[in-house]
């Protein structure tokens, strides 16, 4: 007879490992690719791979040369740093911009705190909020979206336009009523992701099928983009009713600026969120109204990554006080 | 929708492989070890001497205490040494040794098959036999019965609650006593209402074994208060708390027992036994035990004498098969794994389990990525990441803080990580020294 | 508003927030003073600072507190030995007991070689839990279960693990006796033993309390208790329990002549020199002695004997001893 293994209960263990976390959320990503190369041809393809390879690439070198451990990339969760980095740039980018960016997401804001579970903001927003802040004209102008049968190859030659947050705000600044400002495109439009933005914000229905992927798969839970995106649709619509020239309705709200890409994939990310279902509604809900006042009140015309990365700033404290009902605890009189 | 508890819980796979297999006697051993510490509190004080004859059913152990039973011999033979044995619980423990010869029984065991429905004990008389009969709970825990029988002054229990949920994956050893023994289940669920004076009864059962709950619809029609409420499959519903909350949805508060809400909570097999004990006399010296394993090549349910040897029940299932990494005593979940093979069965072992080489490893720690799954598991609603945090960093004061005495060691935050980090081990860690800290802090 | 009216209304809220956090903290500061006895702070000084909790306190600072409070007759500082606890009196005008420094000593010698394992542990990687789990990986259930949760909390760096026999080593030197390792072995394997002249020592390095032949089947070198070092012993320093022999350090008198009867190698000498030639008495012994070492990793027994020597040569005299042991508190 062998020796016995000898182990503390439980003795079974489930199905889920971090590997396959993470590339649940990579597969829940494929649809918004798909779309992405669609609409901005070999830009997208180009700017996710070196954002890609890159990020993983980054990670490896860290680990292999500087703490000397064992490497981590096979987990997936650089691959997904860099993806999720991908798609919060526009598709013109420059591919040095790109490692930049990747650098940061990689190298400062997830190795240096510790690696995986360890840091403390969403890597890939801090990759993209540092380019944001130090490239704002490479970062800024959006590629047009082109159906990939009229151009095939367009990458750093790209027609370029506004997003249109961008033109809101341009038009708001400037007094001029929302429902005379020009080049907004339709809602249908904006929901199949006809229009200016980063490579992955701009599909609002390749998201939602990921955000449904990730819950039939049990990824992810319900109450953070919920909340996010309930948050934003009830406080822009009464902004809305308010003053209608002003504030722009919900739908749009929801559907521009990386909203579904946020509060789905970028707002969800374990490390960085609330750990028991009261703290991730606290965070959602904030979330949603620092979104909100960000773009309608801010320099910026669009808010999600800033808001996201404030509430990662909270979450210790929205653990702290947020604690779990524990089973038997009195009733508070 | 069916009823189940409300916070957490898990589905692992059942793997009842044994769920349509008749129980079945197995054949006495030639020898048999009996480990004085079966239950509970104190062990049991050793009465024979070497050389002495015994007959099944003769106390050769007595009580040590207010939580102690009394251990009997489960078979006749000769006591022919003491030793210590390591049992279950990992260590030596003082044991009797029996060799065996015959299978004569002491002569107050009503040993017929018919069925008594008719209780002529007083509770108190009732009692004291479940005292004397040396029965404790077969759930698992191994609480001395008698004790749960008499009702503390100044509490009222109002209702019995029969645990038949079963909902470790694998063992079925509770699921074939309630088909095959039904009737006499019920007599015992009567007799437990009279000792503590109530008029209800309950027996929670998961759906995954529906052939039981007709049976038991079916029969209980004929016992006046006894009702069966099929519920949920979710694990871990065989736990007091979550099986109260699941069937009369009361919540026990943090650190009391289930009195505290008018509820009395027993095993089905218990209340087998405390039948067996009262109408027949026959103290517990003989339980239903599976033996089961995917590689195993006959899973079987057997009823075992206490003492025998795990090899002879892993032999008369077939022999143990050549790829086994880890023998379990007890449910995956929560049992404990045996050091070999020869580990006797006691009154508490519900079921042996063979785990094959491959299944019997645990994976590799990995950093915790704070998925809050071990969160959103947890039925009794506590933070196992961070009570293992504060375990590895010895803040003990905190984590007392956060409820670790709560937990029930189900085991599910560490079936649930994806990074299988040992939760579960830390989280006992903390409890074993926190539970040191409060006891001198008492003294 | 101009640039000179934003500069002004800048400089002027910036110094007002700046006096007003000012008012608030020297309110604070005399609000919430806590007078406290000034010896505390100088008996502070004068303790190591190591916050190890080796005398039964948290930390220093309350280690300072109970002294200025209670007086010092029971307490004891481990790390800082009899100089601090002078120190200490001095401060506080009372007088210190002295008392001799202790060290930690491994009481089991249950190498993989000696001491077959007999299962395999596969959980989470720490002394307690396993022992609250079980026996552990060998027949003997009393034995060190090497996942080191004594180097671990050692706070001096006195204590490691020895890769080859899967066994904790203390570096005397480094040791305090600080009672950490003593207190997280949850086999209390670890016992603290005074120092011994010239840091000799002799210890029974075995606790198995198993009858002989139970104790003799899970480890070689386990203590069967034949009480043959008990018969021997002319100064009665040999207790006999529950089949275990257990030398009183106080009462030996360091003549060996226990290490030479043990029949299985449980009876350890530590610093001692080097036998010169076979000693005539207990050739028999000996010759058991050496076949378990050689059966037991070569390495092994010379590295014992190797650190023992280098451990004869840096101890030459007792002063050169202390003053070493001096100049390490102070540095």
């Amino acid at each position: 007879m062998n020796k016995l293994f000898v182990s503390p209960s439980p003795h079974v263990y489930g199905k889920q490992s971090v590997k396959g976390l993470m590339y649940g959320v990579l597969i829940a990503l494929i649809p918004t690719m798909l779309v992405s190369i669609y609409f901005f041809g070999m830009g997208a393809l180009i700017v996710t791979l070196s954002s890609v390879l890159s990020a993983v690439a980054f990670e490896y070198l860290i680990t292999r040369f500087i703490l000397k451990s064992e490497s981590t990339i096979m987990d997936g969760s650089a691959a997904l740093t860099g993806l999720l980095l991908a798609f919060n740039v526009p598709s013109n980018l420059p591919l040095w911009i790109i490692l930049i960016g990747s650098f940061v997401a990689i190298a400062v804001s997830k190795m240096s705190f510790g690696g995986l579970g360890n840091n403390i903001f969403n890597p890939a927003l801090v990759g993209r909020v540092f380019l944001l802040i130090s490239f704002p004209v490479q970062m800024t102008s959006w590629p047009k979206p082109i159906a990939i049968t009229e151009k095939m190859l367009p990458y750093l030659d790209a027609e370029t336009g506004a997003t249109p947050l961008a033109l809101v705000k341009e038009g708001v600044r400037n007094g001029v009523k929302l429902s005379e400002i020009q080049g907004i495109p339709s809602n249908m439009d904006m929901f199949i992701g006809n229009m200016g933005g980063s490579l992955g914000e701009v599909a609002a229905i390749a998201l939602i099928l990921g955000l449904v992927y990730m819950l039939v798969r049990k990824i992810i839970t319900w109450h953070i983009p919920v909340s996010i995106l309930g948050t934003i649709a009830i406080f822009s619509g009464l902004m809305h009713l308010g003053n209608p020239d002003k504030f722009t309705d919900p739908v749009f709200n929801m559907l521009t600026g990386g909203v579904l890409l946020g509060a789905i994939f970028m707002a969800t990310d374990y490390v960085t969120s609330p750990m028991s279902t009261k703290g991730m509604l606290i965070y959602g809900v904030s979330i949603g109204v620092l979104t909100v006042v960000i773009r309608a009140f801010g320099a910026f015309p669009e808010g999600v990554s800033f808001a996201i990365l404030i509430m990662n700033a909270f979450v210790p404290l929205i653990n702290m006080y947020s604690k779990p009902k524990r089973f038997g605890e009195k009733q508070k009189k | 929708m069916l009823k189940t508890f409300s916070k957490g819980g898990i589905h692992p796979p059942e793997n009842k492989l044994t769920a349509n297999k008749q129980i079945e006697m197995l054949a006495l051993p030639k020898t048999v070890v009996v480990p004085v510490a079966q239950h509970i509190g104190a062990p049991a004080k050793i009465i024979v001497k070497r050389g002495d004859m015994v007959k099944a059913g003769q106390i050769i152990a007595e009580s040590g205490g207010f939580i102690s039973a009394n251990i009997h011999s489960p078979v006749s033979g000769k006591v022919t040494k003491f030793d210590k044995i390591i049992d279950t619980s990992g260590y030596k423990k003082d044991t009797v040794i029996i060799e065996v010869e015959g299978d004569e029984w002491v002569d107050t065991i009503d040993k017929s098959d018919t069925l008594i429905k008719e209780i002529s004990l007083s509770p108190e008389e009732i009692v004291k036999r479940v005292n004397d009969s040396g029965v404790v709970g077969l759930g698992g825990a191994t609480f001395p019965s008698y004790v749960k029988l008499m009702v503390p002054k100044g509490k009222k229990a109002d209702v019995l609650i029969l645990n038949g949920v079963e909902c470790e994956p694998y063992l079925t050893s509770d699921h074939r006593l309630m088909l095959e023994k039904g009737e006499e289940m019920l007599v015992g669920v009567k007799i437990i209402m009279k000792a503590i004076n109530v008029n209800k009864a309950i027996i929670g059962i998961e759906n995954n074994k529906k052939d039981a709950i007709e049976h038991l619809t079916t029969l209980c029609q004929g016992y006046d208060g006894i009702t069966v409420v099929p519920l949920k499959v979710k694990y871990p519903q065989g736990g007091e708390k979550q099986l109260i909350k699941a069937t009369i949805n009361r919540e026990i508060p943090s650190g009391a027992l289930p009195i505290e809400v008018g509820a009395v909570v027993q095993n089905v097999g218990t209340a087998f036994a405390v039948y067996e004990a009262v109408q027949k006399n026959k103290p517990l010296f003989e339980r239903v035990i599976t033996i089961t394993g995917k590689s195993l090549k006959n899973p079987s349910n057997f009823l075992v004498r206490v003492g025998t040897a795990t090899s002879n029940l892993i032999e008369a299932a077939g022999g143990l098969p050549e790829d086994t990494g880890k023998i379990i005593s007890g449910g995956p979940m929560m049992g404990k794994a045996l050091l070999n093979d020869q580990s006797p069965v006691t009154k508490g072992t519900s079921g042996i389990l063979i785990m094959p080489e491959v299944e019997s490893q645990r994976r590799k720690m990995l950093p915790c990525i704070r998925c809050a799954k071990c969160v959103s598991v947890c039925p009794m609603g506590l933070e196992p990441f961070l009570l293992m945090t504060y375990s590895v960093k010895k803040e003990y004061e905190r984590e007392e803080k956060e409820r670790v005495m709560d937990c029930i060691e189900c085991g599910s935050c560490s079936y649930v990580c994806p990074s299988d980090r040992p939760l579960l081990d830390y989280i006992r860690l903390g409890k074993s020294e926190i539970g040191k800290i409060i006891r001198s802090r008492k003294a | 508003m101009n640039e000179n009216e934003v500069i002004i209304a800048t400089i002027i809220t910036i110094s007002s927030i700046g006096i007003l956090a000012a008012v608030i903290l020297y309110w604070a500061s005399q609000k919430f003073k806590v007078i406290e006895d000034p010896r505390i702070d100088e008996v502070d000084e004068a303790l190591p600072a190591a916050n190890c909790g080796g005398c039964g306190y948290a930390g220093c600072r309350n280690f300072a507190e109970a002294c200025v409070k209670d007086g010092i007759d029971d307490l004891f500082c481990p790390v800082g030995g009899n100089e601090t606890m002078q120190a200490v009196a001095k401060v506080l005008g009372l007088t210190a007991s002295e008392k001799e420094r202790e060290i930690a000593v491994v009481r089991c010698s249950g190498s993989p070689t000696h001491r077959p394992r007999t299962n395999a542990y596969d959980g989470a990687e720490n002394c307690t839990i396993v022992a609250s789990l079980y026996s552990g990986e060998t027949g003997c259930q009393y034995g060190c279960l090497g996942l080191g949760e004594c180097v671990e909390v050692c706070n001096f760096d006195a204590i490691h693990m020895n890769p080859i026999t899967n066994l904790p080593e203390v570096t005397e030197d480094n040791c305090t006796g600080c009672n950490a390792c003593v207190a997280i072995c949850p086999k209390d394997i670890i016992e603290l033993r005074p120092i011994g002249k010239k840091s000799r020592k002799i210890y029974v390095s075995c606790i198995n309390e198993d009858k002989g032949g139970a104790a003799k089947k899970a480890c070689a070198v386990a203590c069967i208790g034949c009480s043959k070092c008990f018969k021997v012993c002319a100064f009665e320093a040999i207790t006999m329990n529950n089949f275990l022999a257990y030398i009183d350090p106080n009462a030996c008198k360091l003549c060996r002549k226990c290490v030479d009867v043990c029949p299985t190698g449980a009876i350890h000498e530590l610093n001692f020199p080097p036998r010169k030639a076979k000693p005539a008495t207990a050739g028999g012994t000996t010759a058991v002695k050496k076949a378990v070492a050689k059966k037991a990793e070569p390495k092994e027994g010379i590295n014992l004997i190797e650190t023992a020597k280098k451990a004869a040569e840096k101890k030459g005299t007792d002063s050169k001893e202390e003053k070493k042991d001096n100049d390490n508190k102070e540095s």
